[in-house]
Formats: C-alpha cells, sequence, structure tokens
C-alpha cells in the first residue's frame, strides 16, 4: 500500500515548460501539470486540434516534455489505437499512451473514433478536457455546452438542449475504468489518474474544466468556481470502477449534507446571463433529485 | 547534422523547452506578492499547504518553506492569492511596482 | 514459384513479403478481400503484425499515421468512398513525411452510389502529397507493393499502390510469388530517423507558423512554407529515386524496367495511346488490330501519376505525331487531369504532338474493343488536332 498522496508528497516534477501559450488561469493548464505527473515520463500522448495544441507549443519548441503526436480533429482514438500498435509490434507495451481532447474532440467529432476504441478495448487513457465548448475557435457550443449556456453559436436565450453525458456513454462501453475530476481538487484528479494506469484496456477520465474566457469569470476564479461546481452538486466526482460507481473527495462528503444552491455557481459566470429564475429553480430541481438517488443508493464504505 | 542529399530535411517535429510563447511574465497586470509574515510554511518553516504551488496553472512557483515566484513566466491570474488560505499573497498593479523599481 | 489468385491476394502476399509491422483495414467493396487475406493471414501466424479492424477509413489511416509516427512499417487499403473519407488524413500524413503504403483498388465515386471500377477516386487525391503508382497486371500489383516500400521509406513519402477494382482485384491470374529472402534484401527494416520515444520527447505536427523562428538550441527553424516546399522538391526528387529502384528491382528479380511508362508497340509508332492501369494492356489487343489495318500506333501505360514524370512523357513522345490520353476520370468542368497534365508536359517542347481525350468506363461502364479500336481509327490521322476538350466513349444518349 503506498502512502495517501496529499500536496506535501506530491511530486514536485514538472512536465510542463512554463512560459507556453495558455490563457491566464487556464483550468486546462491546472489539470495538464497535474495529471502528467501521475502519468510520469513513460508516456506517449496524442491530441486533436484544442486549446491544448496551442498550450502544447507551436513549432519548433514544444511546452510539454513527454513525446506527443498531433492528429486530426476526428481522430484522437484511433491514432492512440495505432501508437499501441506499434509499441505491441515492438515490445514497448510498458510505455503508457494517454490522449488528450477537449469536449468536442471527445463529444462531438471524435466519438465515433472513441467508441470504436473502447469497444476494441484498446490499452489507452482517455482524457477528456471539459471547458463545456469549443474554445480555441472562440466559444461555440458543443455537445457538452449545458442548457441554457451562451455561447457565439447558440440563441440569445442559451443552448436549448441538456449537456451530452459522455461518461455514461462510456460505461455503456463497459469500460473498467472511468473517473470525473476537477482542478479544484487535484489530489483526486492525481490519485485517478494514477489508479487508471492500474487498469489495462480503455480507461477514461472526465475533467470538468473552467475556462476564464469562455465562461465570463476573471482569471483568478477557476479553482473557486470548479469548486462551487462540486459544492452545488451539479459536476460530480466519482469513480466507475469495474462497473461500480461510487462518489469520491468532496462529492462523497457531500452525502447526507445540505448542498450550495445552484444560483451561488451561475451567479460566477457571464455564461448563464441567460438563465431565468424558473430556469434555475428547474435546474435546482435535477440536480435535487440526482442526488436524492444518490443518497438512496447503496453506497461503499 | 543531417546529410545535404537527405530527405525530409523539414518537418514540423518540435523540441521541449521553456518560454513557447515569449516570457509570458509580459502579460501581466497583477503581481502576486507574498508576505512571509503571513505565508504558512515561511512562517512556520515547516512544509504545509502549497495551496499556491499546487493550484499555480504555469508552474511557476516553488515547494519550498518560502515559496517563490518566477516572474519570468507568472502570469498573474491571481489564483494562488485567491486560494492562500492565509491571505499571504496579495495581487499588486505591475505598472505601479515599474514605476517603484524604476525610480 | 508461381500461384493463381486474385489481384487483391497478390496485394496482401504483397504486404506479408514486406514484413509490415501494423495493418488497420476498414472493409469497402472490392478492397475487402485484401483485409480479409491479411486478417487470416496474421490470425493463423502465418505473417505477424497487428491486424486492427477500425472503425472507419479515416481512423484506418489514422492508426497508420500513428503507428508509422511510432517507428513501426504500416499497411492500410481502401476504395471510393472509403479514400475520400480518409481525405483530410492523406494530407496529414504527406505533411508529416510518413512512409505509408495503401493500396487503392480503384471505384467509382457517388452519387449515385456506384461499386464499378475507375478512377476518379485516387485522381481526385492528386494534389495530397502522396506518390501515385498504377498497376496493370497482378504480377505487377505485387511486385508495386513491395517496391512501394523501398520508396517510400526512402524518400518519407506515403505512396498509393492503385490498381482497377473488379478488372484486377477479383479476377484470378498466375503470378510469380518472390522469394523471402530475396524481398528482405531489397526492403531492409523500416529505420525511421524519429519515433515517438519517452527517451527522447519530441512533439509532432505541431501548429507552425507563417515565418521561421528559432529552435530551442537559437538555430532557425523552417516555417509552414519552407516545410511543404521540402515535401514537393522531395516529391521531384523521388522521380530518380523510382528509376534507381526500378532498376534494382528489376536485377533483383527480373521484372518490370520500366519506371514511369510502360511501352507497346511504341517505338515505330507515329500515334500512342496513353492511359492507366489494366486498360493499357486491354488496348494492346486494339493495337495489334490496328497495326494490321496499318495504322502505326502502340500504347503506353503510365505507372507513375504522382510525382508526375513530365520529362519522361516529353521525351518519349514529344517526337511522336499524336498522344491519345484515354482517361477513366474527369475534373469536372474541365478535362481528364491527365490530359492535362500530358499537354503541359509537352507545353515546352516546340515540335510536339496533337493531344486528344476520351474519358471512358466511368461507374464501370464496359469498354469495348470495338470502341477503343474506332477511337483510334479516328484519331490517329495526320488532319487530328489537340483538343481541349474530352470526347466520351460508351456514352449511350
Amino acid at each position: 500500500m503506498t502512502a495517501k498522496t496529499t500536496v506535501l508528497n506530491l511530486t514536485e516534477e514538472e512536465f510542463v515548460h512554463p512560459g507556453n501559450r495558455a490563457c491566464s488561469g487556464c483550468g486546462l493548464s491546472i489539470i495538464y501539470r497535474i495529471a502528467l505527473k501521475a502519468l510520469g515520463r513513460d508516456t506517449i500522448l496524442v491530441v486533436p486540434p484544442s486549446c491544448l495544441t496551442v498550450l502544447q507549443g507551436l513549432y519548433p519548441i514544444a511546452a510539454t516534455q513527454l513525446p506527443c503526436l498531433n492528429v486530426t480533429f476526428a481522430s484522437t482514438a484511433a491514432a492512440a489505437t495505432g501508437v499501441l500498435g506499434a509499441l505491441r509490434a515492438q515490445g514497448r507495451e510498458k510505455t503508457t499512451v494517454a490522449a488528450w481532447a477537449g469536449d468536442g474532440g471527445t463529444s462531438d467529432i471524435g466519438l465515433q473514433a472513441l467508441s470504436g476504441a473502447c469497444e476494441r478495448g484498446e490499452n489507452f487513457i482517455f482524457f477528456c478536457y471539459d471547458n463545456e465548448a469549443y474554445m480555441n475557435t472562440g466559444v461555440q457550443r458543443s455537445g457538452t455546452t449545458p442548457r441554457h449556456v451562451l455561447t457565439t453559436t447558440t440563441p440569445i436565450t442559451g443552448k436549448p438542449q441538456k449537456k451530452k453525458d459522455v461518461p455514461a456513454i462510456m460505461a455503456a462501453h463497459g469500460l473498467d475504468y472511468i473517473a470525473t475530476a476537477s482542478p479544484s481538487y487535484p489530489i483526486d484528479l492525481y490519485d485517478k489518474a494514477k489508479k487508471a494506469k492500474t487498469f489495462t484496456g480503455p480507461r477514461y477520465l472526465h475533467i470538468h474544466t473552467p475556462c476564464p474566457a469562455g465562461w465570463g469569470f476573471s482569471p483568478e476564479l477557476s479553482v473557486k468556481i470548479g469548486r462551487i461546481a462540486v459544492e452545488t452538486g451539479l459536476f460530480d466526482l466519482y469513480e466507475i470502477e469495474n462497473g461500480h460507481f461510487r462518489l469520491t473527495g468532496q462529492s462523497a462528503k457531500m452525502l447526507g449534507k445540505k448542498r450550495v444552491p445552484v444560483k451561488t455557481y451561475f451567479k460566477t459566470q457571464t455564461r448563464f446571463k441567460a438563465l431565468t429564475d424558473a430556469h434555475i429553480e428547474e435546474i435546482q430541481q435535477e440536480v435535487d433529485e440526482k442526488w436524492e438517488k444518490y443518497e438512496n443508493a447503496d453506497h461503499p464504505s | 547534422m543531417k546529410k545535404k542529399d537527405a530527405f525530409a530535411q523539414r518537418k514540423s517535429h518540435s523540441e521541449p523547452g521553456p518560454g513557447d510563447g515569449g516570457r509570458t511574465g509580459s502579460w501581466r497586470v497583477l503581481r502576486p506578492i507574498l508576505d512571509p509574515e503571513k505565508c504558512i510554511p515561511a512562517k512556520t518553516n515547516k512544509n504545509a499547504c502549497y495551496a499556491c504551488w499546487i493550484f499555480c496553472p504555469d508552474g511557476v512557483v516553488t515547494k519550498t518553506k518560502l515559496p517563490v515566484i518566477d516572474y519570468e513566466y507568472c502570469k498573474g491570474c491571481g489564483i494562488c492569492a485567491e486560494e492562500c488560505p492565509a491571505g499571504a499573497i496579495t495581487m499588486v498593479e505591475e505598472t505601479l511596482l515599474i514605476m517603484e523599481e524604476e525610480k | 514459384m508461381y500461384i493463381i489468385e486474385s489481384g487483391n491476394v497478390a496485394a496482401a502476399f504483397g504486404v506479408k513479403l514486406a514484413e509490415t509491422a501494423v495493418i488497420a483495414a476498414y472493409p469497402i467493396t472490392p478492397q475487402t478481400p485484401v483485409t480479409e487475406k491479411l486478417s487470416e493471414l496474421v490470425d493463423s501466424g502465418e505473417m505477424n503484425a497487428q491486424y486492427i479492424p477500425v472503425e472507419s477509413e479515416h481512423s484506418a489511416l489514422a492508426v497508420c499515421i500513428a503507428a508509422s509516427s511510432t517507428g513501426s512499417r504500416t499497411f492500410t487499403a481502401t476504395s471510393a468512398n472509403g479514400l475520400l473519407y480518409m481525405a483530410e488524413q492523406l494530407h496529414w500524413a504527406a505533411g508529416a513525411r510518413l512512409p505509408i503504403v495503401m493500396c487503392v483498388v480503384n471505384r467509382g465515386i457517388g452519387a449515385p452510389w456506384t461499386v464499378w471500377n475507375d478512377h476518379q477516386d485516387s485522381i481526385s487525391q492528386r494534389d495530397a502529397g502522396w506518390i501515385q503508382l498504377y498497376a496493370c497486371d497482378h504480377q505487377q500489383i505485387i511486385d508495386t507493393v513491395i517496391k512501394a516500400y523501398r520508396l517510400a521509406e526512402t524518400v518519407s513519402i506515403p505512396v498509393m499502390v492503385c490498381y482497377d477494382g473488379y478488372i484486377l482485384s477479383h479476377t484470378y491470374m498466375p503470378f510469380e510469388l518472390p522469394d523471402v529472402d530475396t524481398v528482405r534484401k531489397f526492403l531492409p527494416p523500416y529505420a525511421p530517423e524519429y519515433f515517438l520515444d519517452p527517451a527522447c520527447p519530441k512533439n509532432l505536427n505541431t501548429v507552425t507558423l507563417p515565418d521561421i523562428r528559432p529552435d530551442v538550441r537559437g538555430d532557425t527553424a523552417p516555417g509552414y512554407m519552407e516545410i511543404r516546399h521540402n515535401l514537393h522538391t522531395d516529391m521531384r526528387r523521388s522521380l530518380d529515386v523510382i528509376i534507381d529502384i526500378e532498376k534494382e528491382f528489376y536485377d533483383t528479380f527480373g521484372r518490370g524496367g520500366h519506371p514511369f511508362i510502360e511501352p507497346y508497340r511504341v517505338n515505330d509508332a507515329d500515334y500512342v495511346a496513353v492511359c492507366m492501369g489494366s486498360l493499357s494492356y486491354h488496348l494492346r489487343d486494339v493495337i495489334d488490330k490496328l497495326r494490321n489495318e496499318g495504322i502505326a500506333v502502340g500504347v503506353a501505360g503510365l505507372r507513375v501519376y504522382r510525382p508526375f514524370p513530365d520529362k519522361a512523357i516529353a521525351d518519349a513522345f514529344s517526337h511522336k505525331k499524336g498522344l491519345i490520353v484515354f482517361e477513366k476520370a474527369l475534373s469536372y468542368g474541365n478535362q481528364g487531369a491527365l490530359f492535362a497534365d500530358i499537354k503541359a508536359a509537352l507545353y515546352a517542347k516546340t515540335d510536339r504532338p496533337f493531344v486528344r481525350n476520351y474519358i471512358l468506363g466511368l461507374g464501370g461502364r464496359e469498354i469495348k474493343t470495338c470502341e477503343l479500336a474506332d477511337a483510334l481509327r479516328d484519331s490517329c490521322k495526320p488532319s487530328s488536332a489537340t483538343t481541349d476538350r474530352p470526347e466520351w466513349i460508351g456514352l449511350k444518349m
């Protein structure tokens, strides 16, 4: 049994160079930095076009200190498959293959390849950093943009449709390990990435990723807003391990306790400007119903 | 060095290095200033807290008893100040500091 | 050893002899028997490779791009709409300078749906930065696959091996299976200059700026335009490599020897029919017939379409009286792409032949020997002139 991860024993080794092009206060920068600590040096990354492409660096300088293959938007999981195929052919199976895609690259254009790779049982970890819109192209709606949110391609009343539940889609593929995480709970994220490494086959991590520019908040609030999303019960930290669902970290601690009203979260970001009181009431009800199910479910101690 | 007649002499293969985006410290509007009197590890001389280190998006804060911020690359987002439980980091206007430094 | 097999199986045996390590495949008619055969060879242990049954052609090429970037020899095959579904990946593979070999089993493109043969699929992808080789029979298919790997890995450019759907893919012909050890000598193991490796981390195909920029050591690194210019100049330089490889293949295996143009009764011909793929062998019968009628005509099968062997074409044909270009593809709203290219190749020659263009066989329309003969009889006359628009053979309206 290894020691419990704490901020004190978390490795100081960095895998991302400073001076990269990520925006000030970028949520992705936090999760990428923390998760790469868990993945370690013997890792090959696969990245489609996204904010991460910019963060990673422009030729000829790379911000990431790990080998990385930039691939076309729709092909992330298939490209990871190809890396794995070559590693198998060469007897280099020990190397971890990790794909990192945004929510568009995962839930929209990348879903076919991801589904195919999961069905084939490819041995990779797929990280979806979900900033809930196409941020790199200027905040257009994606499949994971929540309902009523304003983007540059939604009506002035906000997105009419609900957020696509990608972890549930992944769960339907029968993956052995699925987890959600948030930059506001870095140790929880680190432990999940570390745990994902102990499984073989496809593993999926879905990470809530606050984006100051796209969500309309001041850069210093990235961590705070991610935290409120969890405390309101809007974004939940959980694992699905061999089919068993379990709330983790802060979300697990919230069982049986009063949650922060969802309104608190919506007030922090301009993208929620189109929300009416009725909408907020409706969402609060949905969150309450979701949590009632959590409360009534059997939870392993 | 590649042979002169080699094929594929030009490919987009990037090598790791800092400062792809230049000295991103120049992006800063506000500069985080750490008060050792308030900072928990600095004050207690014990390894503790390090919220500034773990939450820094750019990895420019050291995990040392007196955390040091690399102003060359710190983008001034202010997450460290926001997350510091001791209120030990203050965001100060860069222009004022530069004027001060130039005096 | 001679065997009797289909063109698709000839391709699969070529891939086996090349000891390809990673194979990705998505089924599309008439390519499927290639992948079925490879699946069988891998499953039976006759071939030591990773066979990855992907969920789309886009992913098939993604697997090849990634496996090649990770240092393995790769293969895929497709046809028609499958090739077009790969379009973005084709450009990616070429821009990343990956020596992928892919068979394109030529088929017409929908809409409307057609599963039958023409060349619109590969010809429409001529500007993707891939080398395009065309085979005329089963022996050429297997030999070209082996040569394609040698070429691709020498010049770091992906290669399409194109052959006619059904006409070659599904017909059975005897062909010689090259000897394993001889192929090994001809085709050394894939040894890329760089492959994805945590011990030497590099970030491949990153965003590249319009202008040049210093790298981590302060040396000037190229911009996007220099990288693309390098692809173009290397494509042009690969014409010489094709000549060398063809010669070495001929010296080793005793077959081939025609790097760009496979001539039939061309030397003493006044007029030359030019085309790609199996049609050039079909035309040989027509040529014999017309020769008996006293028409001095020959046929030239073009083996390489990209890089375009313009100099070889100009040198071979500029002194002829006329060229008649038969094409199973069309640049809609203009003319046959090969026709336009051949005219361009001859432009610098002051004494050049007339060039005429016939479009035929689209979507598998039967190409009748009598129609080919009529077209040549009509064209092979001193009074013929260069046309600016194609004529159509076999059009029933």
